[in-house]
């Protein structure tokens, strides 16, 4: 497999975004900022989209899905209930960040995720049942990916936990994340996810890496 | 620049921690309304939540009962929730209202809503989230430039109208509508398409990052030719103003904290923190929490990033006690707003 080679990401390596809302665009911009070229898609075709792109993540460009999910690594930001359209064709092969959540508040009462004991990347997985799904990125505010971001020397940086079943493709966005601005701390396989969803103490929280690493040893020994 | 407020309704809370009713918050609402108008604040923007904690679900009745009992102030939705209400319906109720205003004092402001309550209670489905609202604001605006009062519109989310009378005709012209957003800039570039003026709801991180979203609105409106004139900003955040800013915090916090308890059960957040709260009370944060002068510098701080003509508080959350509200108005209207004003001639 092409992208997982070697495990980690050429310096001008391609972003692929699906959704250009509040978090694909944030982080888009922290990935531009870090020398990554970035591609960012939406459901509407290309140029719909050219003049927000534009202004909003000077320096990306904006392409169609298609486009976005041949890069080499792909984040998914869009609404949650959205996720069958996305293109599991297209993805196949691809490590895939599925930065989403299931929020009924805002979701509405799903039942591909309320009638199961799966997390919500698990189901997302099953759908991209060819691609490498990892979970991240969910558990941070999109307003303060930004402010939050630092570089490595920085020390006491905020770190964004990683879920994900093959340990290449976690090793690849360990590397992403790492030059974007936060730690990144291996929480298990996709399904340690759950630690780290809404309503669990790490979500919305802020940790450094140790504190990360601690609370996700708590929990895995209470279960 | 504008200086209002708005509310969804404010429930209050019995000193023994339990809820108080929801027919004395639309009463504390109405009450704050009609002094804001005495004050001579500008904008008074209402609803529409369907919580127990924040009942103002029916911005069209309380904006028409206010527009009876004001004289000066200009009345809004602070939004509508178009998607599952009917356009047909809420243009005859603002129109109606506006009327009775006498004329130019009431305007909508059309937003899909934070939370997605309405689509249970009145029946949709929330698959069809995008369909409804975007058709929904259509109608809604070929109501508005219509010139006369039949309507002719088909879609699928609503059955069509075949050159039916929609009335009454406001007593203005057209009704000012408003699209309310929260930061998605496919919606900026839609409000700036569409040549209607935008209103940021902003309620965490720092208000200028919306800098970058006011220009694409602009630079959209522009594109699609619409009068730079036209293409109006407007900011909605939270905060309440007091004599001290230490007063203002200490006046502001317990509802803060009482309404972030009740989203975190709901949406799974965890336990409120004090510290993020210090954040963003302090500049440049999202709260407009202090004392006159300060709320004033921070108003006309964001004016430089995004050139709103109008910011407007909520104040009243998780029991905020009515007395510390109305001071909060007396204080926008009287002390913020000739602040405003003087540091903006300075500029
Ligand atoms: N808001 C936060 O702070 C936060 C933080 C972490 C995680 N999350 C999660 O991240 C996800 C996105 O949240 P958000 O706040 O960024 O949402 P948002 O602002 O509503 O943006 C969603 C984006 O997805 C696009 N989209 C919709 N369907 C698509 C498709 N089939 N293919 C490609 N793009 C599509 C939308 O554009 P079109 O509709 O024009 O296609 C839009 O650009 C949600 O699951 C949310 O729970 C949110």
């Amino acid at each position: 497999m092409n992208t997982l080679e070697g495990a980690r990401l050429a310096p001008q390596a391609t972003i692929g975004i699906l959704g250009a809302g509040r978090v694909g665009t944030a982080i888009a911009r922290l990935a531009l900022a870090a020398g990554y070229r970035v591609k960012l898609a939406t459901s509407k075709p290309a140029e719909e989209n050219s003049l927000i792109i534009e202004i909003v993540t000077p320096g990306a460009e904006a392409v169609d899905a298609s486009e976005a999910a041949a890069a080499d690594l792909v984040i998914v930001a869009i609404p949650l209930h959205k996720f069958k359209d996305l293109d599991s064709h297209a993805l196949s092969g691809k490590i895939v960040v599925d930065a989403m959540n299931y929020w009924s508040a805002t979701d509405g009462e799903i039942p591909d995720f309320v009638n199961t004991a799966l997390t919500s990347s698990e189901v997302v997985a099953a759908f991209l049942s060819a691609s490498h799904v990892l979970k991240s990125f969910n558990h941070i505010g999109y307003h303060e990916m930004e402010p939050d971001a630092l570089p490595a020397a920085t020390g006491e940086r905020r770190a964004l936990a990683i879920a994900g079943d093959n340990s290449a493709a976690k090793t690849v966005l360990r590397g992403f994340i790492e030059h974007i601005g936060f730690d990144a701390v291996d929480a298990g396989d996709l399904a340690a996810g759950r630690h780290f969803e809404p309503g669990s103490e790490i979500f919305n929280g802020r940790f450094n890496a140790s504190e990360l690493n601690g609370l996700l040893h708590a929990v895995r020994l209470s279960n | 620049m504008d200086i209002g407020a708005y509310s969804f309704g404010d429930t209050q809370r019995n000193p023994d921690g339990s809820l108080g009713s929801t027919a004395q918050a639309i009463s504390n609402l109405f009450e704050a309304i009609k002094h804001a108008d005495a004050s001579g604040l500008d904008y008074f923007g209402i609803g529409e939540h369907h919580t127990t904690t924040m009942p103002a679900s029916s911005p069209g009745a309380l904006i028409s009962a206010a527009a009876a009992a004001t004289k000066h102030i200009t009345l809004g939705s602070a939004a509508s929730i178009i998607s599952t209400d009917d356009p047909v319906r809420i243009y005859q109720q603002f129109a109606t209202a506006d009327i009775i205003s006498g004329g130019g004092r009431v305007e909508i402001t059309a937003g899909r809503g934070s939370s997605v309550e309405t689509f249970p209670l009145f029946g949709f489905d929330l698959q069809d989230y995008d369909e409804l609202y975007e058709q929904k604001l259509d109608l809604l605006m070929s109501i508005n430039d219509s010139a006369s009062e039949n309507i002719t519109w088909s879609g699928t989310t609503r059955p069509a109208l075949a050159h039916l009378a929609v009335v009454p005709r406001p007593a203005q012209n057209k009704l000012p509508i408003w699209l309310a957003t929260g930061g998605n800039a496919a919606s900026s570039a839609r409000a700036g398409r569409l040549g209607l003026p935008v209103s940021y709801g902003i309620i965490g991180g720092a208000p200028h990052r919306f800098a970058p979203l006011a220009e694409l609105y602009r630079k959209s409106g522009a594109a699609a030719g619409h009068a730079l004139q036209t293409l109006k900003v407007s900011v909605a955040a939270l905060g309440l103003v007091a004599p001290s800013t230490k007063e203002a915090v200490e006046r502001f916090y317990p509802g803060w904290y009482n309404l972030n308890i009740e989203m975190g059960r709901l949406r799974g957040w965890p336990k409120p923190d004090k510290r993020a709260f210090d954040a963003q009370a302090a500049a440049p944060g999202a709260y407009y929490v202090g004392s006159p002068d300060e709320i004033a510098e921070r108003i006309v701080h964001l004016h430089g990033y995004l050139g709103h003509m109008r910011h407007f508080l909520q104040s009243d959350i998780g029991g905020l006690p009515q007395e510390h509200f109305l001071e909060s108005i007396t204080l926008l209207a009287t002390e913020v707003k000739p602040r405003v004003e003087r540091l903006l001639a300075q500029k």
